[in-house]
Formats: C-alpha cells, sequence, structure tokens
C-alpha cells in the first residue's frame, strides 16, 4: 500500500479525464457531472495520499522518482512535505466546488463549449498538483508554465467582454517573469553538480553558490514569482484578468495558481539561494508591506466588487510575503497557513459576489443596495465570507494574520506595525462593501421572483464556510502539518528565530 | 598520371538514389500521359525519398568516412541532417502534392511558363496542363540539401549550395494564385540568392589564398601554422558566412525571407522554410566547427552579435505583421537566431542541440504552412490575419493543430520548441554565453505576443461569414498529424531523440 505512487495518479486521473472529456463526441451531455466526478475522485485519492503522510517527519513523503531527460538532468520527480501537501489539499478541495460553482456558467447548447471549459478545469488541477509536488526544478517549471495555457483559455474563451485583452495581458506578464526564471532554471544547473539528475531539489539545495550568481539566479526566481504572486508593482494583471474570467476560474487563478509564486519563494528562492534571500529581505519586506497597504488602499476605491476582492488578495499577498520573508517560525507558519486560509476566503468571496451579479447581471457595487432583503441567504454569506476576509478572530484568516504579525515583529518591529493597518483598512474595504450591497431599503427595481441561494449554491458556500470554522477554531492540525517543514526551510537558509520565542502554540487565537 | 579517386558508394548511396530518382523524374515528364503524371510523380518521389532514408539508416550509418577524394564527409553531423531533411520533404511533398478535389497541385500553377492572365495560361488550363516539374524540382534540390552539410571541400560546398537554391527559385515563382506576388518572389530570392553565392564563392577564393587548399581540413591545418595572413583569412570566413547566413535568413541578410514566403506557393514556403535551413545549418556546423575552429576568436564574437539581433529583429518585426504568412516568415527570423546561439556555443553540445532544435522546428514549420494553405477565402487564400478570425468555432481540429504549433513556436513547455529552446539556450549558458540566453528568453516572449494574438483571432474573435476551412485529402493530414505528433513527442519524451542527437554530433575531421 505505501508503495503506490500517490502523487502521480493524483496528477494523472484529473488530466486523463480532461483528455476523455475531449474525445468524447460532441455535445455530450453528462460533461459536468463527469468532470465533477473526476475531481471528487482525485479528491478522495488526496485524502488515501495523506493518510500516508505522516505528519511530524520533516523529509519529503511520498516520493517518487523517475529519470525523464537524462541529457539536460530531469527527473520526473514528485514528493511532497507539509506546505506542498496542505496546497495540494487545497486545490483538490477547491476544484469541485469551483465546478459546481460554475455549473451554469456555459450552456450545454451542444457544441464543444462546455466540454471544453471543464476539461481545462480538469487540465488546470492537474498541473496545479504537479507544480505543488515536483521536487524537480524543470518539473516545476514545466508545470510552471504550461499552467498558463488552460488559464488562458478559460479566461480568453469563457471570460466577460473585455476576456481577450484580459488573457493575453495575463499571459504575457507571466510568460515574461517565466522565461526570466527559464534563464535562471538553465544557470542553476551549471553551478550545481550536474549530471543526469543535476535538477533534483535535493541536489541544488545546499550548494553555497555565494557572489553575483546566486543573487542573479535569485533575482531570476524571485521575479518570476512576485509577477505570480502578485506583488507591488508588478501585480497590475491581476485585477484585470479576475475581473473578467469567470468566478470560479478567478477562484482557482486566485485561491490556488497565485500561491504558486508565494510557494515557489519558500521551496526555491529561500532553500537554494539563501545568501542571497538574506541579501533581498530589505527590500522585499518594503514591497511587501507597500503591497498590503497599496492592495488595501485600492480596494476601498473600487466601485466593481470583482476588482475589490483582486486587490484585497493583492493585501493578503502581501501579508505572506511578508511572513515568508521575516524568516521566523512564527511568521512563516503563519504564512504558509495563510495560503490555505486566502485560499478559501478569496473562494467564498469570489463565488458568492459571482452570485450576486448572475442575479443582478452588474458587477458595479453602486447598482445593489437592500440585497439582505432580496436573497438574505446569500448576503448573510457574503457577510461572514468578509469577516473572514478581514480576520475576524474565531474566522480562519485571523489565525494566520495574527502569527504573521507577531512573528514579523520578533525581527522587524516596524513592518510588522506598518503591516497591522492593514488589517484597519481591511474592515473599511470589507465592510464599506458590505454596507453598499446590503443594508437599506428594498431596491424597487429587482423583480420579486429573485432566488435566494439554490440548493446548488447552498453545496457551493457550506464546505467554505465549514473550513473557515473549522481552521478557526482548531487550526492546531494544520500547524502541526506546516511547522516542520518551516523549520526545515529556516534550517536550509541558516537563520534561526530572535529570543524570545513566541512559540505557534501559545499565539493561537 | 590521374588516379581516380576512391568513392565509397554506398556512404553516398542515398545521395546518388536521390538525384537519380530526379532524373527519372524528368525523363518521365517527357514520356507519360498527362492523365498519369501527377499520380506517377508523387510516388516516385516518396519511393525516393522513403528508399533513401532506409538506405540512409540501413547502410550509410555503418560506412562513415571521408571518401570522394578528401570531398565528401559521411559522419554523424552529416547523417543525422540528411536525414532530417529527407523525413521533413518527405512531409513536404506530400503537403505539395495537395489537390483538393482538382487534377493538379493546389498550389501550383498549370502553366509556370506563361504569362498571368494571358491567352497562352487560358488555352494551358483547358487542355489540363499539369505542373509535375515541381517533382524532379524538389528532388534535385533535396540532393542538393543533402550534398550540402556533406562538403569537406569549399567549392563542392558552392556547387551543393547552388544545386539546392536554384530548382527553389524555380518552385517559388509556381503558385497558382497571386502569380505576380509569386514572380516577384522568385525574381527577388533568385537576384539575392545569386549575390550570396557569389559572396560565398569570393570568401572561397580568399581562404583558398589563404590556406593552398579549398578542403576544410587543409583550411583547418593552415590556421594553425600560417602567420600574418588575416587579410585573407578574416574578409574570407566574413564572406562564406554571409553566403550562409544568408540562406538561414539571418539578420542582416533577412529582407528577402517575408518576401518570398509571402509569394511562394504555401506549401514550398513550408518546405523552403523548414527544408533550407536544416541544410543551411547543416553546412554552417561543418564549416565552423570542422575548418574554421581554430580561428574561433575571429568569427565567435561576431556571429553571436548577428545572433543576438537576428532574434531581436525577427521578434520585433513579427509584431507588426498582419499576415499570416508574413508573421510565420519573421518568426522563422527569430528561429534561425535561435538556432544560431546554440551553434555560437561550440563544443559537442553546440552541434547536438543545434541539430535537435531544427529538427523540433522543422516538424513544426511544414505543418503549420500546411495548414495555412487550407483557409479560403473566395477561392484563394486567405492570410489576412483578420480573416482568420472565429476559424476556432467552425473548424476545431484545424484551429486546435494550428494553436498547437503556435504553441510550440512560443516555446510553451510539453512541445518540442520548449525542449529545443532549452537546449540551444543550456548549451550557450553552459559556454559563456549567458548573455544570448537572456536576449532569447525576452525575444521569445515578444514573439509570443503575435502567436497568442493569433490564438486570441482563431479563438476569441467574431466568426466570418466569408472564410472557410476546405478539408483536406489524406496526404495533407497525414502531414499535418505527423508534425503534431512528432512536436508533441519531442516535447514529452526527448530522451531518444536528445541521445540520438548527442551521439551523432561527433565530427569527423
Amino acid at each position: 500500500m505505501s508503495d503506490m505512487p500517490w502523487l502521480s495518479i493524483m496528477l494523472a486521473v484529473p488530466a486523463l479525464g480532461a483528455l476523455a472529456l475531449v474525445l468524447m463526441p460532441r455535445g455530450f451531455a453528462r460533461a459536468r457531472e463527469f468532470a465533477l466526478g473526476v475531481s471528487l475522485l482525485t479528491f478522495v485519492l488526496a485524502l488515501f495520499a495523506g493518510l500516508e503522510f505522516i505528519v511530524g517527519n520533516s523529509k519529503m513523503q511520498l516520493v517518487e522518482e523517475y529519470s525523464w531527460i537524462p541529457q539536460f538532468g530531469v527527473s520526473f520527480a514528485l514528493g511532497v512535505d507539509g506546505i506542498a501537501l496542505s496546497m495540494i489539499m487545497l486545490s483538490v478541495i477547491l476544484v469541485p466546488i469551483c465546478l459546481v460553482a460554475a455549473w451554469d456558467d456555459v450552456p450545454a447548447d451542444g457544441s464543444r463549449r462546455l466540454q471544453g471549459y471543464v476539461a481545462w478545469i480538469l487540465l488546470l488541477e492537474a498541473m496545479m498538483i504537479g507544480v505543488f509536488a515536483a521536487t524537480d526544478v524543470f518539473l516545476f517549471y514545466i508545470f510552471f508554465e504550461a499552467m498558463l495555457v488552460p488559464v488562458y483559455f478559460l479566461i480568453g474563451q469563457y471570460g466577460g467582454p473585455d476576456r481577450a485583452r484580459a488573457a493575453t495581458k495575463f499571459l504575457l506578464y507571466s510568460l515574461l517573469g517565466g522565461l526570466i526564471m527559464l534563464v535562471a532554471v538553465i544557470g542553476l544547473y551549471t553551478v550545481g553538480p550536474g549530471g543526469s539528475d543535476g535538477f533534483l531539489l535535493a541536489n541544488l539545495t545546499g550548494l553555497e553558490i555565494g557572489g553575483l550568481t546566486e543573487k542573479l539566479l535569485f533575482l531570476g526566481f524571485f521575479i518570476a514569482f512576485a509577477i505570480k504572486a502578485p506583488m507591488f508593482p508588478v501585480h497590475t494583471w491581476l485585477p484585470h484578468a479576475a475581473t473578467e474570467a469567470r468566478p470560479a476560474t478567478a477562484v482557482l487563478l486566485v485561491g490556488v495558481l497565485d500561491k504558486v509564486g508565494t510557494f515557489g519563494m519558500l521551496r526555491f528562492c529561500l532553500q537554494m539561494f539563501p545568501e542571497a534571500s538574506r541579501w533581498a529581505t530589505p527590500v522585499v519586506i518594503v514591497l511587501a508591506v507597500t503591497s498590503v497597504i497599496y492592495g488595501a488602499l485600492l480596494a476601498i476605491a473600487q466601485k466593481d466588487m470583482m476588482r475589490l476582492i483582486a486587490f484585497t488578495s493583492i493585501s493578503h499577498f502581501g501579508f505572506i510575503v511578508l511572513g515568508i520573508f521575516a524568516m521566523t517560525t512564527v511568521s512563516q507558519t503563519g504564512s504558509t497557513l495563510y495560503m490555505v486560509n486566502h485560499g478559501f476566503t478569496t473562494a467564498a468571496l469570489f463565488l458568492i459576489a459571482g452570485m450576486l451579479v448572475a442575479r443582478r447581471g452588474s458587477r458595479t457595487i453602486a447598482d445593489y443596495g437592500g440585497w439582505q432583503r432580496v436573497t438574505p441567504l446569500i448576503a448573510g454569506t457574503l457577510l461572514i465570507a468578509g469577516l473572514s476576509g478581514l480576520s475576524l478572530p474565531g474566522l480562519n484568516a485571523f489565525v494566520s494574520e495574527f502569527l504573521v504579525i507577531v512573528g514579523t515583529f520578533q525581527r522587524y518591529p516596524a513592518a510588522a506595525v506598518l503591516g497591522a493597518t492593514g488589517v484597519i483598512l481591511a474592515a473599511l474595504y470589507i465592510l464599506l462593501w458590505y454596507q453598499k450591497i446590503a443594508t437599506g431599503p428594498r431596491p424597487e427595481d429587482v423583480a420579486s421572483t429573485t432566488r435566494d441561494m439554490t440548493v446548488r449554491e447552498k453545496f457551493v458556500v457550506a464546505p467554505l464556510i465549514a473550513a473557515f470554522l473549522v481552521l478557526g477554531f482548531y487550526p492546531k492540525p494544520v500547524i502541526d502539518l506546516l511547522e516542520p517543514a518551516v523549520t526545515t526551510t529556516l534550517q536550509h537558509v541558516g537563520v534561526t528565530d530572535p529570543a524570545p520565542t513566541v512559540t505557534a502554540e501559545g499565539s493561537e487565537g | 598520371m590521374f588516379d581516380a579517386p576512391e568513392i565509397n558508394y554506398l556512404a553516398i548511396l542515398p545521395l546518388i538514389i536521390v538525384f537519380g530518382g530526379g532524373l527519372i523524374g524528368c525523363l518521365l515528364e517527357g514520356f507519360l500521359a498527362r492523365g498519369q503524371r501527377v499520380r506517377v510523380q508523387l510516388w516516385l518521389t516518396v519511393a525516393t525519398l522513403v528508399a533513401a532514408l532506409v538506405v540512409l539508416v540501413w547502410l550509410a550509418r555503418d560506412n562513415q568516412g571521408i571518401t570522394a577524394a578528401g570531398t565528401v564527409t559521411v559522419d554523424g553531423p552529416t547523417l543525422m541532417i540528411q536525414g532530417l531533411v529527407l523525413s521533413l520533404s518527405v512531409i513536404g511533398v506530400l503537403v505539395m502534392s495537395e489537390r483538393l478535389g482538382g487534377t493538379t497541385p493546389d498550389a501550383f500553377t498549370q502553366a509556370g511558363v506563361s504569362v498571368p492572365g494571358s491567352h497562352e495560361e487560358a488555352e494551358a488550363v483547358r487542355l489540363g496542363g499539369t505542373t509535375t516539374e515541381i517533382y524532379p524540382l524538389t528532388l534535385l534540390s533535396v540532393g542538393g540539401m543533402m550534398l550540402f552539410p556533406a562538403a569537406n571541400d569549399l567549392l563542392l560546398m558552392f556547387i551543393a549550395l547552388e544545386i539546392l537554391s536554384l530548382p527553389l527559385y524555380v518552385l517559388s515563382g509556381l503558385a497558382r494564385r497571386r502569380r505576380l506576388l509569386s514572380q516577384e518572389a522568385s525574381l527577388k530570392y533568385f537576384l539575392l540568392g545569386a549575390f550570396s553565392s557569389a559572396f560565398f564563392l569570393f570568401g572561397a577564393v580568399l581562404l583558398y589564398g589563404y590556406a593552398g587548399s579549398m578542403r576544410l581540413d587543409a583550411i583547418a591545418d593552415a590556421i594553425g601554422t600560417e602567420t600574418g595572413m588575416d587579410g585573407l583569412l578574416v574578409p574570407g570566413i566574413l564572406l562564406l558566412a554571409s553566403g550562409l547566413l544568408f540562406k538561414v535568413g539571418a539578420v542582416p541578410f533577412h529582407s528577402w525571407t517575408p518576401d518570398v514566403y509571402q509569394g511562394a506557393p504555401t506549401p514550398v514556403t513550408g518546405f523552403m522554410a523548414a527544408c533550407t535551413k536544416v541544410a543551411a545549418f547543416g553546412a554552417m556546423l561543418r564549416l565552423f566547427y570542422v575548418g574554421l575552429e581554430a580561428a574561433r576568436l575571429d568569427w565567435q564574437p561576431i556571429v553571436a552579435a548577428i545572433a543576438a539581433v537576428t532574434m531581436v529583429v525577427g521578434a520585433v518585426l513579427s509584431i507588426v505583421q498582419t499576415d499570416v504568412k508574413r508573421i510565420l516568415a519573421y518568426s522563422s527570423i527569430a528561429h534561425a537566431g535561435f538556432v544560431l546561439t546554440g551553434l555560437v556555443a561550440m563544443q559537442e553540445v553546440g552541434a547536438s542541440s543545434t541539430m535537435f532544435y531544427l529538427a523540433a522546428y522543422g516538424f513544426m514549420t511544414i505543418p503549420a504552412f500546411a495548414l495555412v494553405a487550407l483557409v479560403r477565402s473566395a477561392g484563394s487564400e486567405a492570410t489576412h490575419i483578420n480573416q482568420w478570425s472565429g476559424l476556432g468555432r467552425r473548424s476545431p481540429w484545424m484551429a486546435a493543430a494550428f494553436s498547437f504549433l503556435l504553441l510550440a513556436f512560443a516555446g510553451i513547455p510539453l512541445t518540442s520548441g520548449f525542449t529545443g529552446k532549452f537546449a540551444v539556450f543550456a548549451a550557450a549558458v553552459a559556454n559563456d554565453y549567458a548573455w544570448l540566453a537572456v536576449i532569447g528568453v525576452l525575444a521569445s516572449a515578444v514573439t509570443a505576443y503575435i502567436y497568442f494574438k493569433l490564438i486570441v483571432t482563431l479563438y476569441f474573435g467574431d466568426t466570418r461569414s466569408d472564410t472557410a476551412v476546405v478539408a483536406p485529402s489524406a496526404l495533407t493530414t497525414f502531414a499535418v498529424v505527423t508534425g503534431v505528433l512528432v512536436t508533441l513527442g519531442l516535447g514529452i519524451a526527448p530522451a531518444p531523440v536528445l541521445e540520438l542527437a548527442a551521439n551523432a554530433a561527433q565530427f569527423l575531421r
């Protein structure tokens, strides 16, 4: 049982599902059910894989390794630590939710459009699993780049009116970052031990490259990840892409894909280039704090609610990067936990906002008002998701944001204080938004037949709110999963926590 | 007294077969009735090419050596390039023979000698003129392409250059539609080609003056021993390089490429773009690696600069094009720059990565042009980018194949284009040309814009009623499917071909 190649199977199942959907005859009526089944199967497989995972062991687990392109030193190597596993879990939970949420996005009109839509989502799921599980730098790069194609088509073919431009903008930004990273990937191989498995992460860790080379390689990777994350000042593609994409696509894009950026910083930048990471820390901290405040300020000013959610994410990604580069156990545990929490929170915000848009036909906040009287359940769940977004104690994001700020304070008090203002701004943008949409008298131009949350939509929202509560009240299992991996990362960087240490257990809310 | 040189006939048997097939084809032109010509010529040509390929693999491989009085070298790179030219020619010929339900190959005029729009032309059409001379012309050109990389003697190299070029000049002028444009292309190609041949010949003469021999090994020896004659050596090298760089369309010898690619019959463009490049780069490898390696300090910086300029100019100019054939033409210029990046790296890895890239590029180019030829508006090819708008909805398979090839051109992972780019950039980085790789990836990002603009047009644009994709026959379908499969195969499992290229990278000196 323990020899099962769990990760490969999890990668293959959605990929083959996508292939099957494409090969099925045109107008296949059960495309959505089929895709949902495949994604649920993947979820079950992930649960089994999770059972094999030994919590508390800081080594890579569920490891698989096959030679792939020996001439380039490339192996097909997969493996997960606590961080990767939690990200994979997040992906496999969100994909079925998104498929249900996207049930009526594309009409089943007998053409291939619907099949294409769900097939791209499944292919994206396979690549998300691959990118988090890859323990070979080249393999990671392949998934990192190839992932752009499904997202490009999901936005460009199924998005809003300005979809073509948004998709192209997204693609060119990401591709530019990715290609710069490609040079760094090649360069990394030449400074590494080389040979037929020279791209294995294990062979590239602890190289002590030093000097200008290490800094350049670090920058090559970091720029790509900063664009992906996205950080100020290379965030400008995100609001456009997130507004034009369907809500379900936006969830996968912002909730999971952008995590590849922060995940990459943690796994690749810190681990392979510790010296350069320490060298770059001051600048990165400044940029992260800027992202926190700038994203929040812009969110307050948005008129379009999808853009608002996109900017809140930029603010939250600022927190994640801040915690990663503060390089204390507490802050990094907070960041990794935040990566999971933010996935659920953003998913809820995008999907519930999408339900409103589907009913009103407008993304403009000013078009709403008094909707708690029209659709009380949608408005109520939106408030809960919003409160999670502003880190209300008891809901998921609070724990992680608190850990990040406390952990950062140990080393960079000024940055922590400035970052904490982001929490106050978060309250502003969420509550103002909710006030404009939900409160006030019942709008008169809304048909009385407007339905509140349907059963399908309840199935979308219920697991998300359950996740808020579980992660908010009892985050210990997830923290136990993440902490050993964080400790290992910090050992690679060669940083120890400044005394006095605040332990993660002691700071739980 | 004159001793007949020893000739290893088995080593050059593939060449003999191809030239023999070409001559038989000329004879058949005179004897066969019109009705039979197309069929017989097609199968004779394909059989000749396949026979040559089989002989190459079974016999010539075991008969490597320098033969024919030291003028012909049959070694790993020669065989690799020859095999590549032969395989590409097979699918190239199949694409040329596409009849689209008519009686003669659709892309070619029925009376090449007549004045466009004249009485003679109409008469030839009425009598059912065939343009089967394209088959012997192609075979003779292929013969020249096979001799080109094998030539160990500058004079023989010049002869091979002429043999491969002259039939191409004629083929370029034979388009059935827009004949004036085609004839202009032909004349332009011929005049500029004649110039470049003259440059090449002058360079050969200067090197003869320097070394006292036209043979590459003698020149290589002389470079090590002769001193004080740089006035002959350096201009000689530059003139030779000019002649060869013209054939591959490198900047600043590129200005013919877009006009000729646009004017020539589309299948000929594909054949030319793929096979000529392969052969010319093969000759360039031999010239630089065998003959001029010792003088590398004289030419390497110049070729590196040309590679950089070629990538940048090809990429930047491609993004302002509005004609699909011209887009592919400028992209072929950029690709020539990528190949040069591998070539300047020297060492075996330079040769093997160059050859791998050529294989990847060839198998995506011919199908791409084959697909271009299928898009029709009012009976003639629709090559303006606006005419392609929305084809993805009405011709999903054609659009999917073309988009996949575009992804390969752009170098997206899991296509051969990515593997090829990785190979040449890795070779460059490993041999102190990291800056060239940086320029290369930036140029790739720029070219990606135009490829994705095409995909946007195909999928996200409005459907036009006046453009349609004609249904291809089995010939084109076979060529396209082969190309797509090779492109996918070299992206997913490139190890065997990389291995083959690495083993074939050893030059006999």
